[in-house]
């Protein structure tokens, strides 16, 4: 009997997802499809986090007042996405402070872009141009996600993300148009950047085995190999107005497909990131981890300020 | 034992005129730290005018099991709409 039920349950929920009604927090869905929303949205918001890292050491250093506004403020949007996206899967019913020690004990995993190291200031415009333009090419889709919430958080997102590229791509015209050395540094970091941004849309359609699945459920709207190939035809005529190269000797035109076709993907690179071996990875969440820790007498103390100030108020109330 | 800043719901009014609108939600000791945390989280871009926190715990929702029995019943009063009653083409403005 609760079998039945279950299945027709199942087959009600599918029925709004094809109709592209949204599901939300409190109605009836699949566990699995609540697992999977709450360890895709919570690496999302992880991403967001630890993305403020290989940026924020550059705070200090940008070359102008103008780009450390726009660098400040561009750190702090990623920690407001990683907000709005943390608060989307606590209506899963998580916790956010579970979802803190997922990330900080290193059980969760987060995007591995952050765990390439930023040298020089044009690593900073790179990740503008190339990860968040990554980002956004996955994030876009998922304005039209099944899940309300997290559907809803990923179109504040996306609002704010156009800024961010805008930055990075101006940052790197300035440098593009600068001396030789500029224009050196310029290259090599888009050298740096453009494979491990390529990695960003996850493993090959072919070794994707959780794809269909979230395709089915409307999370996911296109596959990775789509998304990186849209990523591919873009990143060409942007390269070129910053006379730049990417570097991939099999990049060329395709007449028939009418898309670009790339070179291999190292993905033994991208599993060692995955796996924890990157050139960052311990570094990044050992300041993760500091900042968790150093912010704890923080979180007490404004509790029991909070506390405090509750009971001078009632005490007042009492006397009056 | 360790205790964690509770949940609130935020809600902002974009311009005057419009009302308060749920954005989402966010951790805060109190209600003031509740209103500040909001100002930087959901309104970096002028998306407000004004804004609500609320404890998330005092919200009451209905249970999305009695959504027939709540809603369905407005489903076949058609009556309450306009284009239900047959007036004549000649007469305007109603």
């Amino acid at each position: 009997m609760a079998d039945t039920k279950n299945i027709s349950l199942e087959e009600n929920f599918q029925a709004k997802v094809d109709n592209e009604i949204k599901i939300e927090p409190k109605d009836w869905m699949p566990e699995k499809y609540r697992k999977t929303l709450i360890r895709q949205i919570s690496q999302h918001a992880h991403s967001e986090i630890i993305g403020m890292l290989p940026e924020g050491n550059w705070i200090t250093r940008a070359p102008s007042l103008r780009r450390k506004l726009g660098l400040i403020a561009k750190v702090q949007d990623e920690a407001g996405h990683g907000l709005y996206l943390y608060s989307a899967c606590e209506t899963l019913g998580i916790e956010r402070d579970e979802l803190f020690q997922q990330l900080n004990t290193g059980k969760a995993k987060y995007s591995s872009i952050f765990n390439y190291p930023t040298p020089t200031w044009a690593d900073i415009g790179c990740i503008g141009w190339l990860v968040d333009g990554a980002a956004i090419m996955n994030q876009v889709p998922l304005c039209r996600c099944s899940y309300g919430p997290y559907a809803r958080a990923m179109v504040r997102v996306c609002k704010e993300e156009s800024f961010h590229q805008r930055q990075g791509f101006e940052m790197l015209l300035t440098l593009s148009k600068g001396t030789a050395e500029q224009k050196a540094m310029l290259q090599e970091a888009v050298d740096r950047w453009w494979w491990p941004a390529m990695m960003m849309f996850g493993p090959s359609d072919k070794d994707s085995p959780n794809t269909l699945q979230s395709m089915k459920w409307k999370i996911k709207r296109f596959t990775n190999d789509e998304l990186r190939q849209k990523f591919v035809d873009v990143c060409v005529g942007q390269a070129k107005v910053l006379g730049v190269t990417l570097p991939d000797p099999e990049l060329k035109y395709n007449e028939e497909t009418g898309h670009y076709d790339h070179g291999p993907i190292d993905w033994d690179e991208f599993w060692n990131v995955v796996k924890g071996n990157g050139p960052c990875n311990r570094q990044r969440l050992k300041t993760r981890n500091k900042a968790y820790d150093d912010g704890a007498w923080v979180r007490e103390a404004a509790i029991v300020h909070a506390e405090k100030k509750e009971q001078r108020e009632a005490a007042k109330a009492q006397v009056a | 034992m360790k205790k964690n800043w509770p949940l609130w719901e935020v809600f902002v009014r974009s311009k005057q005129g419009l009302s308060h609108k749920h954005v989402g939600s966010l951790h805060a000791a109190n209600a003031d730290m509740a209103i500040e945390n909001a100002r930087d989280v959901y309104t970096r871009r002028r998306e407000g005018v004004s804004l609500w926190v609320v404890e998330s715990v005092h919200i009451t929702a209905n249970k999305p099991e009695d959504h027939e029995e709540l809603f369905d019943p407005a489903e076949d009063k058609v009556y309450r709409h306009p284009t239900f009653y047959d007036l004549p083409e000649e007469l305007k403005h109603i």
